[in-house]
């Protein structure tokens, strides 16, 4: 029997599969930024030393002479992930539920099956929605400050300027986002599915519960670190990180100046 | 109960359920007696969902029936002995009652599934709350329609083989012979029997009525791995290629989870995925 479409001479859009294929690969490259991110900023937790040191890298100071580095670089760097951000965050938004009863419906049939996965899928719903928010003011900081990654700045900016309840915000809402995101990617797309894609399905789910938790972690801890150095420098507000450590600490300042030592040479 | 005899109850109970007009709304609720001296029979708690459409002035209800457990009960055994002994008006699917012709799924304390293959031992308090499956049109309490669901997904995937040449047999040659694997996986495919729990599973399909679901995807599947259909990756993108299709689905893998009979969704839907992606 012959098919019908041959015969209907009508060619579908091709715009649903490239939309789709965009959005899991701006969600990838996301995903692991965000991974990638937290792992640098959690240089905090070995010292400011450690944190400038990685802020300076990261300004590319190896390339320059003076050791002050291109913060272009990171002003370009920024841009891209917000631009990303951006496009992934629209084509998110299309398979959001958009009305109330599309809303009612999902709640509706998560309450009856309690399916994890589905729950999941709900949870990314909520926390993409909060950082289209949370995380634009980021970014759009980060984008105003490129220069001045830096750990005493940082840490100004989470206790004196008051960014700490929307790092925390941020930082709840990344880690789930991403690590669900990236395991779904995986589910979606038969990516290391193996022989059996039943139990590897599992060990994903595994692997991707413990990044949730590992990087929480990680995270709360250099947001707690932070916030200690911030409220000790919250008399020297917009001061800077120098190797010497100009500003005293307990606790931190010895493993800051040690690690610093090396970098500005 | 041998199986002769649970085969002879189902034909006595259907024939009467034939004759019986639903009744007046019924709230009844138990009338088996509890027995006292066995320590290891149970009453099992029914919460069944009651409704009829086609009823004027009918309302949705949860009804409780209570029961006692037998040895080895399924739901199936339950809903009939309940049918039979306190309310003939109650309306639900059964015809095999092993798993094999897919009419008798429901939500059974909120996983949609086949009654006939779920043991009331598997409840430890005891408690059962049975829904009609959601996403596909009621006929009455327990009673959906997924048929016409499925006739329709059958004819949108234009599930047949589609050969233009299949006109053109010889007779006198032998038939190409198939891959045995591919032979082995287009027929782990065919196990579906369009229960429709999967439907019911997705999200997806609940919030966008005319999303093809997982088991149209499934069927497709079926069809692309099959060398005898000669439809091409355009073609089945015709079919598949936007948001009420493989692009629609958000991978929550309800369908994974909830299919009876353990097919590979979450395979079969990325390897359809992948395949559309290619197309240009
Ligand atoms: S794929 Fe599974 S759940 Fe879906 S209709 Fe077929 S047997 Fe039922
Ligand atoms: S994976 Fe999820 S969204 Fe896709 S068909 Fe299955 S249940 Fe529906
Ligand atoms: S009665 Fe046939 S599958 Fe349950």
């Amino acid at each position: 029997m012959d098919s019908y479409i041959i015969e209907s001479n009508k060619k579908k859009s091709r715009m649903p599969a490239r939309l789709d294929f965009a959005q899991s690969g701006t969600g990838l490259i996301l995903g692991l930024f965000m991974w990638v991110h937290m792992l640098l900023v959690g240089s905090i937790v070995l010292g400011p030393g450690a944190f400038n040191f990685v802020a300076k890298n990261m300004e590319l100071a190896f390339l320059s002479d003076t050791g002050h580095g291109f913060p272009i670089a990171v002003f370009f760097a920024v841009l891209t992930i917000f631009t990303l951000f951006i496009v992934h965050a629209l084509l998110g938004v299309r398979k959001f539920p958009i009305s109330w009863k599309q809303h009612r419906i999902l709640r509706d049939q998560m309450q009856m099956m309690n399916h994890t996965d589905t729950n999941l899928w709900y949870v990314q719903v909520v926390t993409g929605f909060i950082m289209f928010f949370a995380g634009s003011v980021h970014l759009y900081v980060m984008l105003t400050n490129p220069g001045n990654i830096d750990p005493y700045l940082s840490a100004d900016r989470v206790v004196s300027s008051h960014m700490w309840p929307l790092y925390l915000v941020l930082l709840v809402c990344v880690e789930l986002h991403a690590s669900i995101g990236l395991y779904r990617l995986c589910m979606k797309w038969g990516w290391f599915a193996g022989k059996d894609a039943k139990k590897s399905r599992e060990m994903l789910k595994k692997i991707k519960n413990r990044a949730t938790v590992f990087f929480l972690a990680l995270g709360a801890l250099a947001l707690l670190v932070f916030i200690v150095i911030g409220f000790n420098h919250r008399d020297k507000v917009g001061e800077r990180y120098e190797k010497t450590g100009t500003v005293t600490q307990q606790g931190f300042d010895g493993s800051g100046a040690r690690n610093a030592d090396g970098i500005h040479e | 109960m041998s199986e002769q005899e649970t085969m002879n109850e189902i034909k006595t109970v259907s024939a009467q359920e034939t004759v019986t007009e639903p009744e007046a709304v019924s709230t009844q609720n138990t009338s088996a007696e509890p027995e006292k001296g066995n320590e290891t029979e149970r009453i099992l708690k029914f919460q069944i969902f009651r409704y009829n459409p086609r009823k004027k002035g009918d309302k949705p209800r949860m009804v409780t029936y209570e029961i006692t457990e037998a040895p080895g009960m399924t739901i199936f055994i339950a809903l009939n002995e309940i049918r039979e002994q306190q309310d003939p008006s109650i309306q639900f699917d059964f015809v095999c009652r092993a798993g094999i012709c897919g009419s008798c799924a429901m939500v059974v304390n909120g996983s949609p599934t086949l009654a006939c293959r779920t043991l009331t031992s598997k409840f430890p308090d005891g408690e059962i709350k049975l829904l009609p499956l959601p996403g596909f049109e009621l006929i009455g309490d327990l009673s959906v329609n997924t048929g016409k669901f499925m006739r329709a997904m059958s004819e949108r995937v234009e599930s047949w083989i589609h050969d233009q040449d299949a006109d053109k047999v010889n007779y006198d040659k032998l038939e190409e012979r198939m891959d045995p694997d591919v032979a082995e996986q287009i027929y782990e495919l065919e196990r579906c029997v369009e229960c429709g729990c999967c439907v019911s599973a997705c999200a997806t399909k609940r919030m966008r009525p005319d999303f093809l679901s997982a088991v149209g995807f499934i069927r497709l599947a079926r069809y692309a791995l099959d060398p005898r259909d000669k439809r091409s990756d355009e073609e089945f993108y015709e079919i598949l290629g936007d948001d009420d299709g493989v692009f629609g689905c958000m991978t929550l893998l309800g369908c994974e989870d909830y299919c009876p009979k353990d097919l590979p969704h979450q395979t079969q839907i990325a390897y359809l995925r992948r395949k559309m992606l290619k197309v240009k």
